[in-house]
C-alpha cells in the first residue's frame, strides 16, 4: 500500500517541478513550485518525519514561496512574463543533467540495494521519546544541537540584516 | 511491485536534482534560477530524510532543519540581490548581465 | 555624601552626553539645555557641599578619603634610577584615583558654586546668539570644562591632574575660539593653546622627574619619599619643582606664559568669567598648594616663584591701568592677582594663597559677568570711553560691580581686603617673605585700586558718551544675569571672614575666627607652613594623616626635621609665634599702610576721572612710561620679535637651504636622471618593448579558446560545473 502513495507523490513532485522549469509565466512557476514542496512535505510524512513535513510546509510552502511572489511583482511586469524564457545553452544543458540524473539515480539504485524500511527500529529512533517525532526533535534540537541550533539563529538573523541593507533605496 | 525500498527515494531524488540542475542552466530569469535552487535543496532534504528513516538516526532529520533554515537565508539575500540588481540594471535576466566577461 | 564624592566630575559629564549628542539635532530647546547644564552644575555643588560637610564633621587627621575607580595605566615595569646610582625598577601602576580632602573639598566648592552661577547667568548671556546651534555647543563645552577642573582638583596622582590639566586647556581652546568664524578669536585659542602647551611640556617633564626619582607619581607616595629621602635643596626636587611651576605659569599666566590670557577674552563673557578668573587660571595655584611638600624642600624655587608672582603682579596692574578695553583691564586684573597667589605659595603661605583663590573667584567672577552684563546692555560695546553713566540704566549691574570693586580694592571689610592683607602680612614677615616683596605688593595694591576706581567712574558715572542710538536701547538684564551677580556680590563681601588676620581677631570677630578658619581647615594639606599664627592649634599640627610630618620623624634625615618642626619643635621654617605682640603692632602697621595706599589710589583715580571730563591725559604726560604700558610693555611683539619670527626664519632659513642645496641636488639629479632616462627609453622601446610586444602578441594569439570561454555570462560558469560533476560521477561508474 505504501508504494502506491509513493509512486502517486513522487509523480507529483516530478511532474509538477517539469512544469516549473519549463513554464513561460513566472507566477504558474510559483504555483508549481509550491505544489512540488508539499508534496515533498507528504513525502517527509510517509517517511515518519512529521516535524520536518510541518517545518517544510510552513517554511517552504508558506515562508519562501510568499517572498518569491513579493519579488516577482517588485520587478517589472514585462519580466514575469518571457516569450524568450530559455538561454541559448538549454539544449546540451537539458541534455547534459538529464543524463548526470540518470547517471547519479543508477548509481544510487545500485549501491543502496533492497534496504527496507523496519517500522519498529525506525519508531524506536524517530519517536525515542513519548509523545512522538516532534518531542523528540525538540529534546535532540534543544540539547545535543543546542549550538548549531544557535549559531543557525544568527545566521537567519544575518541574512536579514544583510537583505535588509541590500534592498534599501539606494545601493 | 517490488517493496518500497531507500532506493526508490534516491531515485526520485536523483531525478529531482536534475531537473533542478537543468532549470538552473536553462532558464534566464534570475527569479527562475533562484527557484530551481529551491528544488535542488528538496532532493538533497529527501535524501536526508529517507536515509535517516531506513538506518534509524535521528541525526538526517535535525540536520534537514539546518538546510532548511540554511535555505531561507540563502532566498533571503538571493532576492535582495536580485531587488538590487533589478534597480541597478532594470533587468532581471541572467544573460544579459555580463560583467564578469573577460 | 563622602561615600559619592567620586560622582562630583561625572555629572557635569552627564550634561556633556545629554546635551553633546542630542541638543541641537533632537531637543532644540535652549531652556531645556541651559536648566540641564546648570542643573548638572547644581547636583555637583550639592554633592561637594555634602562631602564638605561629612568632612568637616570627621577629627582633623581622618580628613582624607580616597578612592580608586579602576586600574587605568597597570603594570609596566620601568627601570628608574636611584640616588646611589645603581638601577632599580619600579611599575607604572596609574589608577583613575580620586581623593577628597580639605584643599579639594574647597577647590570642589568654588568650581561648582561659582560654576553654577556662571551657567545661570550664561543661560540670560547666551540666549540671542546668533548662530543658533552655538548655544548647545557653548553648553557642551561649559560642562566638559567643570568636569576636567573637577578631576583636576579631585585627582590622588599627577598623572590624574595631568588628566585635568589637559582637558581644560581643551576646553578653553574650544571655547577662546567659540566664535570660530571671527579671525581674532580663532588666533586667540591658537595662542592660548600653544602657549599652553609650552607651559604643559614643562610640566611632564617635572612629573617624568618626580616618577624618576620616587617611582610612583601618587601624592602620598611621592610626599612621603621626599619627605624621607630628599635633602632641602636638592638639585632633582628643585628641578622638578622649577619644571612643575613652570607648567603652572602657563595655566596660571604668570610670567613669562601670561600672553594669552588678555586675548582670551576673546570668548564670550562667561567664558572669561569661568575660566579665565574663577577656575582654570587657579589650577596652577592649585598645583603649587597640592605639591608644597616638594616646593618647601627647594628653597630656590620658592624664591623663584616669590619674585615672579611679585614681578607679574606689578607688571600686569600696571598695564591695566591704562587700557581701555573694559575686559583687557579686567584680564590683567587677574593677572595681577594671580600673581598675588604666587606671592603668597612662594613666601610660604599655601593656605594664605587658596584663600585669596577663593575670594578672588567671588569678586573676579562678579566682575567680570558685571562687565559682561553691560556689554550685553551695549550690543558687544567694550571701549569704556563709549560708556558712562550706566548707573541710571543698570542700577542692579551697577550696584554689584560697585561691591565688586571695592571687594578687589581692599577696602576694608570686604573680601578682597581680608585675603590681600594676609598675603602682604606674609610676603613681609614669611619664611621666604622681604621687604621688597612686601613693598612691591602694597604698590600693586595702590594700582588695583586706582584701576578698578578708573574703570568704574569711566562705565557707571559722570555723563554718557554713548550714542543715540546705543543710549535708547540700554537696559537692565533680565533676572536670570542679575541674580547670579547678586549672590556674587554678597560672597564677595562676606567671602573674607573665613580668614580672619591675628590682629583684628577681637570680640565677635574671634569667636567667628573660632568657628571657621581657612588657614586652619587647610593645615592638613598645607602643613604648618604659613599657619604659624595660629599657635593655639597646636593639636592640628600633629597626626596629620599621609602628610610628611607623620612619615618623616620614624625616618629621619635632614628634610625630616625640618618637615617634621611643627611637631617636635617651635616651628622654625614657619612663622614664629614667639613674636606675637610686636606682630600685632607689625600687622596694624602694615595694614594700615596698604589700606592707605589702596584708598590713596581710589582717591587718585578719582581725582583724575571723576571730576569733570575723564580723560587720560596726566597719564599721558609720562610719555615713555605711558607707551611701554600702553603697548603692554612690548610683550607680545618682543615674542613675535624673539620667538615667532625666529621660527619664521629658521623656517625661511631651512626653505632657503632646500631650495639651493637641496633642491639643487635633486634638480642635478633629476637632470642626470633624464639623460639617462632618453637613453634607457630608446633601449626600451626597440629592445624591451619589442620583446614584450611579441611575447604578448604570441600569448594574446594562443588565447583565443580561453577567452571564448570567458564569457562573462554566470549560467555558462555553472554549465562547466554540471560538465566537472557529470565527468566526476562518469568516472565513479566507469572507472
Amino acid at each position: 500500500m505504501e508504494i502506491y502513495a509513493f509512486y502517486a507523490i513522487a509523480a507529483v513532485v516530478l511532474s509538477s517541478a517539469v512544469l516549473m522549469v519549463t513554464s513561460r509565466h513566472l507566477v504558474h512557476s510559483v504555483v508549481y513550485m509550491v505544489i512540488s514542496f508539499v508534496a515533498v512535505g507528504a513525502l517527509f510524512i510517509l517517511l515518519e518525519a512529521e516535524f520536518v513535513a510541518a517545518v517544510q510546509i510552513l517554511v517552504y510552502a508558506g515562508g519562501i514561496v510568499v517572498l518569491f511572489l513579493f519579488v516577482v511583482m517588485l520587478v517589472n511586469v514585462s519580466e514575469t512574463y518571457q516569450v524568450e524564457f530559455l538561454h541559448r545553452q538549454w539544449l546540451p544543458a537539458t541534455v547534459l543533467s538529464m543524463i548526470l540524473a540518470a547517471q547519479i539515480g543508477f548509481l544510487l539504485w545500485g549501491n543502496a540495494g533492497g534496504l527496507a524500511a523496519d517500522p519498529s527500529a525506525s519508531g524506536s529512533v524517530l519517536r525515542a521519546v513519548e509523545g512522538g517525532n516532534t518531542e523528540t526533535m525538540g529534546m535532540t534540537l534543544y540539547t545535543d544541537y543546542l549550538l548549531p541550533f544557535e549559531v543557525a539563529s544568527v545566521l537567519l538573523l544575518v541574512a536579514m540584516i544583510g537583505a535588509i541593507y541590500l534592498s534599501r533605496k539606494r545601493v | 511491485m517490488a517493496e518500497l525500498g531507500l532506493n526508490h527515494y534516491l531515485l526520485l531524488s536523483a531525478l529531482l536534482f536534475g531537473i533542478g540542475v537543468a532549470g538552473v542552466l536553462i532558464r534566464r530569469n534570475v527569479i527562475m534560477v533562484l527557484m530551481c535552487m529551491e528544488l535542488i535543496f528538496n532532493a538533497a532534504n529527501i535524501n536526508l530524510i529517507a536515509v535517516s528513516r531506513f538506518r534509524p538516526d535521528l541525526t538526517g532529520q535535525v540536520f534537514t532543519i539546518f538546510t532548511i533554515a540554511v535555505a531561507a537565508a540563502e532566498v533571503a539575500i538571493g532576492l535582495g540581490l536580485v531587488i538590487a540588481m533589478f534597480r541597478n540594471s532594470t533587468t532581471v535576466n541572467v544573460d544579459e548581465i555580463h560583467l564578469l566577461k573577460g | 555624601m563622602l561615600d559619592y564624592f567620586w560622582l562630583i566630575p561625572l555629572v557635569p559629564l552627564v550634561g556633556v552626553v545629554i546635551n553633546g549628542l542630542f541638543a541641537s539635532r533632537y531637543i532644540r530647546s535652549q531652556l531645556f539645555t541651559g536648566a540641564l547644564a546648570s542643573g548638572c552644575m547644581l547636583v555637583a555643588f550639592i554633592i561637594g557641599f555634602g562631602s564638605f560637610m561629612q568632612l568637616a564633621s570627621m577629627p582633623v587627621e581622618d580628613r582624607h578619603v580616597e578612592i580608586e575607580l579602576y586600574d587605568w595605566i597597570s603594570g609596566s615595569l620601568v627601570h628608574m634610577h636611584d640616588n646611589d646610582a645603581h638601577v632599580e625598577s619600579a611599575t607604572l601602576d596609574i589608577p583613575f584615583g580620586l581623593q577628597f580632602d580639605p584643599l579639594s573639598a574647597l577647590m570642589v566648592l568654588v568650581v561648582t558654586g561659582v560654576g553654577f552661577l556662571i551657567h545661570v547667568y550664561a543661560i540670560g548671556y547666551m540666549k540671542h546668539d546668533p548662530p543658533d546651534k552655538g548655544f548647545y555647543r557653548f553648553f557642551t563645552y561649559l560642562n566638559l570644562f567643570a568636569s576636567f577642573m573637577l578631576i583636576l582638583v579631585l585627582g590622588n596622582s599627577y598623572a590624574m591632574m595631568f588628566i585635568g590639566w589637559e582637558g581644560v586647556g581643551l576646553c578653553s581652546f574650544l571655547l577662546i575660539g567659540y566664535y570660530y568664524k571671527k579671525k581674532s578669536a580663532g588666533d586667540a585659542a591658537k595662542k592660548a593653546f600653544v602657549v599652553n602647551r609650552i607651559g604643559d611640556a614643562a610640566f611632564i617633564i617635572g612629573m617624568f622627574t618626580l616618577f624618576f626619582t620616587f617611582g610612583t607619581l601618587d601624592y602620598d607616595g611621592i610626599f612621603a619619599g621626599a619627605a624621607a629621602n630628599s635633602e632641602v635643596g636638592s638639585g632633582l626636587i628643585t628641578f622638578a619643582t622649577m619644571m612643575l611651576f613652570i607648567g603652572a605659569t602657563g595655566k596660571s599666566a604668570q610670567i613669562p606664559l601670561f600672553v594669552w590670557l588678555p586675548d582670551a577674552m576673546e570668548g564670550p563673557t562667561p567664558v572669561s568669567a569661568l575660566i579665565h578668573a574663577a577656575t582654570m587660571v587657579t589650577a596652577g595655584v592649585y598645583m603649587v598648594v597640592r605639591s608644597n611638600v616638594l616646593f618647601t624642600l627647594s628653597p630656590m624655587t620658592m624664591t623663584v616663584v616669590a619674585v615672579v608672582g611679585a614681578l607679574t603682579a606689578l607688571m600686569a596692574a600696571s598695564i591695566a591701568m591704562v587700557q581701555n578695553d573694559i575686559k583687557r583691564v579686567l584680564a590683567y586684573s587677574t593677572v595681577s592677582q594671580l600673581g598675588y597667589m604666587f606671592l603668597a605659595c612662594g613666601v610660604g603661605a599655601y593656605a594664605v594663597g587658596v584663600f585669596h583663590l577663593m575670594t578672588h573667584a567671588f569678586f573676579k567672577a562678579l566682575l567680570f559677568m558685571a562687565a559682561g552684563s553691560v556689554m550685553h546692555a551695549l550690543h558687544g560695546e567694550l571701549d569704556m570711553w563709549k560708556m558712562g553713566n550706566l548707573r541710571k540704566y543698570m542700577p542692579r549691574t551697577h550696584m554689584t560691580f560697585l561691591i565688586g570693586t571695592l571687594a578687589i580694592a581692599g577696602v576694608p571689610g570686604l573680601a578682597g581686603f581680608f585675603s590681600k592683607d594676609e598675603i602682604l602680612w606674609y610676603a613681609f614677615t614669611g619664611p621666604n617673605g622681604s621687604p621688597w616683596l612686601w613693598a612691591i605688593g602694597t604698590l600693586v595694591a595702590g594700582m588695583t585700586a586706582f584701576y578698578m576706581m578708573r574703570m568704574l567712574i569711566m562705565v557707571f558715572y559722570g555723563d554718557s558718551r554713548m550714542d543715540e542710538h546705543t543710549e535708547s536701547h540700554v537696559h537692565e538684564n533680565p533676572p536670570v544675569m542679575t541674580i547670579p551677580l547678586i549672590v556674587l556680590a554678597i560672597l564677595s563681601i562676606v567671602g573674607g571672614y573665613v580668614g580672619i588676620p591675628a590682629n583684628l581677631r577681637i570680640g565677635p570677630l574671634e569667636s567667628l575666627h573660632e568657628t571657621v578658619d581657612i588657614v586652619r581647615w587647610l593645615e592638613p594639606v598645607t602643613g604648618g607652613h604659613g599657619a604659624g599664627d595660629d599657635n593655639g592649634e597646636a593639636e592640628a599640627h600633629a597626626m596629620i594623616p599621609d602628610s610628611p610630618a607623620i612619615v618623616a620623624p620614624a625616618i629621619g634625615g635632614e628634610a625630616a626635621q625640618v618637615l617634621a618642626r611643627p611637631i617636635a619643635q617651635e616651628p622654625a621654617f614657619v612663622l614664629t609665634a614667639e613674636g606675637e605682640e610686636h606682630n600685632t603692632a607689625l600687622e596694624w602697621t602694615l595694614m594700615l599702610i596698604s589700606t592707605g595706599v589702596a584708598l590713596a589710589g581710589i582717591g587718585l583715580a578719582y581725582q583724575i576721572y571723576g571730576r569733570g571730563k575723564p580723560t587720560d591725559e596726566p597719564a599721558k604726560r609720562f610719555g615713555g612710561l605711558y607707551a611701554a604700558l600702553w603697548n603692554k610693555y612690548w610683550v607680545d611683539e618682543l615674542y613675535e620679535a624673539a620667538f615667532v619670527q625666529r621660527a619664521k626664519d629658521l623656517g625661511k632659513g631651512l626653505w632657503v637651504f632646500d631650495d639651493a642645496v637641496l633642491d639643487g641636488t635633486v634638480e642635478g639629479v633629476a637632470a642626470a636622471t633624464k639623460q639617462s632616462g632618453t637613453a634607457s627609453s630608446e633601449f626600451d622601446n626597440r629592445v624591451v618593448d619589442g620583446a614584450v610586444n611579441a611575447a604578448a602578441n604570441s600569448v594574446w594569439s594562443g588565447s583565443w579558446i580561453f577567452r571564448a570561454l570567458q564569457t562573462g555570462m554566470v549560467q555558462n560558469y555553472a554549465l562547466v560545473i554540471a560538465i566537472g560533476a557529470f565527468v566526476l560521477v562518469s568516472a565513479y561508474l566507469f572507472l
